[in-house]
């Protein structure tokens, strides 16, 4: 399922584990010694973190076993309901049993669906595209930097704007993209893009692509940037094909920056708000896991379930994360060496 | 060496293409902030009037120029710190051997994994508490929560691939762990570093929730609320032509970064040979 | 004797100054912050017209201008009034949102005991909370029916439609036959069809037009699922794709605007804002067109209520300051200039016939009419669940308009859901 099974199993890809100490007591004072910078070094980054979210993160988890509200969620009134947010037994007063709560609505599983298909289907396009743009920056040509620097426009511009741009694009009266189809021919009649709940989640991947194709593009073409020339040199002079060469060589070099790409990405296409929210009618065809959980806690106000969404979001995403990791084969930890 | 020719020619035929796509909405944003009133409701390649009257009114209009100031600031201090963090930071989680380093990777980038709008009311307490409520260091202590998780870990995977050997000399000659990083590794970063700090400095520049949040003030204010704060002459009009203007405006300071940083983006490892 | 003397009168020159001092914080300028979605040039707007009682009071008044969007507003501010926010005096508030932020404002019955019979009493009744008077209309707004002159008498109409079904065919009239002419592009009726406060807005007027209830009638009994109500969305499906494009489930006000205004549709219903608009100097369709109320579907006209009022924040530092600015921007005073400025419908009935307005806004006494057909959404009676309601509501009307779903199981289901989030 992950994107990684995009990335061919590369055993020649050199590893490089951290310089390991052998043998000698005076070896092992410095390993010691290193290890103490080391903790050195990560305590200002963990203290930042754990200040600014531990907090928030805490009372977001906490927030989704009470009947938090938003009238209570600053003076500590809401209660301790347990798992009743999540899934709650309830006998009405016709003596029918009614099962309630987030695990059993079939609005958030219809979400976490759309979320799911819209980040692979997102997440993989743009790594194919990502790295193709990036290909092309790495070459040597007149005017690069221009093109860089163009390349990364729609990352630029403001999602609030760009989706209201793109919605105006869309549009199936006065939108440029119908009239431009219809000018070549390609469609008969305008489509309302947006509005379909068959072309709307189209209409999502077509701008979500475009904005965030730059993302993947520049951190693959960092990663491509750390291969030294010289062993291109050498596959030139022994005559392989490119193909084979970007298969053989430069693709296992640059796993580490498609890694972080790919992961960064879905980490934000899974939880996708703004662009759905903005484009396109917040129907069941396009309704995301995040758009519900905002729609509770900032429209509703209720953040015993709203919370619950969060969390429940947060599981998932570290499921796809695990799962990732896993089908890459990451060694997270570095120690397989 | 006809084949030659065809393949160049391929090649920019990518070039212009991936260009257009990239460029083309915002040609159009470029086209529609020329235009006003009803030639806003019609599509066309060419503007059909031009009038700068909308950039009149976005940069007379309250305080838009001053919270482009404020973004600048705002954003440029939270990568500032995010770096400087993360430089040290994923030394030890890529190049140090301890235990827990997974956990303590994925613990991080689990910070990342909630939604904007769930930690908001958490944020705004501590915001509060802190006394940092309507100042720009509210929104740098904020920002980190996703530019911090980023940087760690993007410079973490790229550091991890350094060569072992440049390290171990540096060993042995008896560097610290300081000038290891600093003298040794930063150099062969860059690409990384430019990239990392330029994504990071466009989320935060793009951040609105936060933004609009914690800060009340009209001086306060960052580009993307100031965008929305853009309004027609009634509470449904929007007003396209100066949202259009402003996001050209805007875009600007963005482009002159890329071109500025972009050497660094390429001035990697110029000299092969470092690797394997 | 020189020595105390001038002590005494030392002493008596600071005891004045002390006094001084004293009146001085009683009077002390005082800022009272109010914060505001921003429209058009709302600050130069906003100083002008508390600049009367800047003047008169000594204090100042300072806006706070919020995005537009009024969901962005809403979230924010009971994120504020929650943390019990002292920044912020007053809050211009949308109709709706009187209710679910109650218990966070002033009760203004007292402060307003001698003005509240000149407002339209159906204003002051939706910002009335258990006896309490949260906030203070400052103007209103209700949707009407656009309708092109030109093209009923051109296709032989000599009146705008009063029912739905009249709309229907006339609508379907015009369109066929502005196709003939060869403008492909032309549509009978537009109107806001996204799945959005807005689309409540809409559907309520077809639901409560064709005698089919307010979705939660003022008792708390949900009353939506009826054969009117499913009447009246099914014969609003049935103009997606005929009537209406395609896409006009996905338009806002400004989409309908767009297609209007480029002169490619025969009627719209919008607010009030697209009068001017529509006759400005570029548009399409200036001059040619005329509004009236929106057509019954056999039970009477409605029009949804709209509008804003300003409330006081309990958490504020200055509250009789802040009452007193509140009950100042209600006025006639500030009123007038609102209607006189930014064409805002007045809350005061005799603002209609003032002739000042009349001469310079004579599209404000139009409205009147439409006025008295205004029906309010249900969120008095469903309190802080109005927004969950509301939400239930369009987005049931928005899967029929679309076609996913019948209107009578569409409405079935909402019943549930509505006794499920109301109980």
């Amino acid at each position: 399922m992950s994107h990684a099974d995009m990335v061919p199993e590369a055993a020649n890809a050199p590893k490089s584990p951290p310089p390991e100490v052998n043998a000698g007591s005076g070896e092992a004072e410095l390993q010691r010694q290193r290890i103490r910078a080391a903790y050195l070094f990560l305590l200002p980054m963990l203290v930042m973190l754990a200040l600014v979210a531990a907090w928030p993160l805490f009372r977001s988890i906490a927030f989704s076993f009470t009947d938090a509200s938003a009238n209570t969620i600053f003076n500590g009134e809401s209660e301790w309901v347990g798992f009743d947010n999540y899934v709650e037994r309830s006998v009405r007063s016709n003596g029918e049993v009614r099962w309630r709560g987030v695990l059993v609505d079939g609005d958030w599983w219809n979400a976490v669906w759309n979320t799911v298909r819209f980040s692979l289907v997102s997440v993989g396009l743009e790594l194919v595209l990502g790295m193709l743009v990036a290909l092309v920056l790495n070459a040597e040509f007149k005017g690069r930097g221009l093109v860089r620097a163009a390349i990364l426009i729609p990352w630029a511009i403001p999602t609030v704007v760009s989706a209201r741009m793109w919605g105006w694009m869309l549009n199936d009266q006065f939108g440029v993209i119908n009239y431009m189809m219809m000018g070549v021919g390609l469609i008969d009649r305008p489509i309302a893009w947006t509005a379909s709940s068959d072309t709307a989640m189209i209409a999502v991947l077509i701008v979500d692509v475009w904005k965030t194709t730059p993302f993947m593009a520049l951190l693959i073409l960092a990663g491509l940037q750390m291969v030294p020339r010289d062993m291109y040199e050498a596959a030139k002079i022994d005559g392989i094909h490119p193909v084979k060469v970007f298969f053989k060589v430069t693709l296992p070099l640059i796993r580490p920056a498609i890694l972080v790409a790919v992961i960064f990405r879905a980490l934000d296409a899974l939880r996708i708000f703004d662009l759905i929210y903005l484009l396109t009618p917040q129907s069941d065809s396009t309704v995301t896991m995040s758009v519900l959980s905002y729609r509770e806690l900032q429209q509703f106000g209720d953040y015993g379930e709203g919370s619950t969404m969060s969390t429940l979001l947060f599981l998932i995403i570290t499921g796809f994360v695990l799962l990732y990791l896993k089908i890459g084969r990451v060694d997270l930890a570095g120690d397989k060496g | 060496m006809q084949q030659v020719w065809w393949k160049t020619a391929l090649f920019y035929a990518g070039v212009v293409l991936i260009v257009v796509i990239a460029v083309y909405p915002f040609y159009y944003a470029v086209i529609t902030s020329l235009e006003s009133g009803t030639a806003l409701f019609t599509p066309n390649f060419l503007p059909e009037m031009i009038t700068f009257q909308n950039y009149v009114n976005v940069l007379t209009q309250g305080a838009f120029v001053r919270s482009i100031g404020n973004s600048i600031l705002i954003a440029g201090v939270t990568v500032c710190f995010a770096l400087l963090l993360a430089v040290t930071a994923s030394y030890a989680l890529s190049r140090v051997r301890f235990r827990g380093r997974g956990l303590l990777l994925m613990t991080i980038l689990g910070v990342s994994m909630f939604p904007q709008i769930a930690v908001l009311s958490g944020l705004y307490e501590l915001v509060n508490l802190l006394g940092l409520y309507n100042t720009p260091w509210a929104l740098v202590l904020s920002y980190t929560i996703f530019t911090l998780p980023f940087t760690v870990w993007v410079l973490t995977t790229f550091m991890r691939d350094l060569p072992i050997e440049i390290e171990e000399a540096a060993i042995v000659d008896g560097a610290s762990p300081w000038v290891i990083i600093t003298q040794v590794f930063l150099p062969l970063l860059w690409p990384a570093l430019v990239t990392t700090g330029l994504l990071a400095f466009i989320g935060a520049w793009n951040e609105f929730l936060f933004a609009l949040t914690f800060t009340i003030s009209e001086t306060q204010r960052t580009v993307p609320v100031a965008i929305a704060l853009l309004s027609g002459a009634s509470q449904q009009e929007i007003p396209w032509g100066s949202i259009m203007a402003a996001s050209v405006i805007v875009t600007v300071p963005l482009i002159v970064l890329v071109l500025i940083f972009q050497r660094k983006i390429v001035a990697g490892l110029t000299a092969g040979g470092v690797k394997g | 004797m020189t020595k105390s003397i001038r002590a005494a009168s030392l002493r008596s020159t600071t005891a004045f100054a002390i006094t001084l001092a004293g009146l001085g914080t009683v009077a002390a300028a005082e800022e009272i912050t109010v914060v505001s979605g921003a429209v058009g040039n709302a600050i130069e707007e906003f100083d002008r017209i508390v600049a009367p009682w800047e003047e008169r009071t000594g204090h100042t008044a300072v806006l706070v201008p919020m995005p537009a969007s009024t969901t962005d507003q809403f979230g924010q501010y009971r994120l504020w009034l929650a943390a019990g926010n002292g920044d912020i005096d007053l809050y211009q508030t949308d109709v709706i949102w009187a209710p679910q932020l109650a218990e966070h404002f002033v009760d203004l019955s007292e402060a307003a005991a001698d003005v509240i019979d000149d407002h339209f009493p159906s204003i002051i009744e939706s910002q009335t909370v258990e006896g309490k008077l949260v906030a203070m209309p400052i103007y209103t707004d209700a949707p009407a029916l656009y309708y092109r002159t030109d093209m009923l008498e051109k296709y032989g109409f000599d009146a705008p439609p009063e029912t739905w079904e009249e709309l229907t065919s006339m609508a379907q009239t015009i369109q066929e036959g502005e196709r003939n002419d060869g403008n492909g592009e032309f549509w009978g009726f537009v109107f806001q069809g996204n799945s959005y406060e807005g689309l409540t807005c809409n559907a309520l007027e077809w639901v409560k037009s064709y005698g089919g209830g307010q979705i939660v009638e003022a008792d708390g009994t949900i009353s939506i699922n009826n054969e009117q109500a499913v009447a009246a969305l099914e014969q609003a499906a049935s103009w997606v794709g005929t009537i209406a494009p395609d896409g006009v489930v996905s338009y806002q006000e400004e989409e309908a605007r767009g297609v209007w205004q480029t002169g490619n549709a025969a009627f719209m219903r919008n607010w009030p804002y697209a009068y001017s608009l529509g006759n400005g100097e570029d548009s399409a369709v200036a001059g040619l067109f005329d509004v009236t109320t929106l057509p019954t579907g056999g039970e009477g006209s409605a029009a949804t209520l709209g509008g804003w009022n300003i409330a006081v924040s309990q958490y504020g530092d200055n509250i009789d300051i802040a009452t007193d600015l509140a009950m100042y921007l209600a006025s006639e005073e500030a009123q007038k200039m609102r209607a006189l400025n930014s064409t805002n419908l007045p809350t005061i009935q005799s603002l209609y016939s003032d002739p000042e307005i009349a001469e310079q806004q004579p599209i404000i006494p139009r409205w009147e009419e439409v006025f008295l057909s205004a029906v309010p959404r249900p969120s008095a009676p469903t309190q802080e669940d109005y927004n969950e309601v509301s939400t239930a509501f369009f987005s049931a009307v928005h899967s029929v308009l679309t076609g996913e779903e019948d209107a009578a199981t569409a409405l079935e289901d909402l019943e549930l859901d509505l006794e499920d989030i109301l109980e």
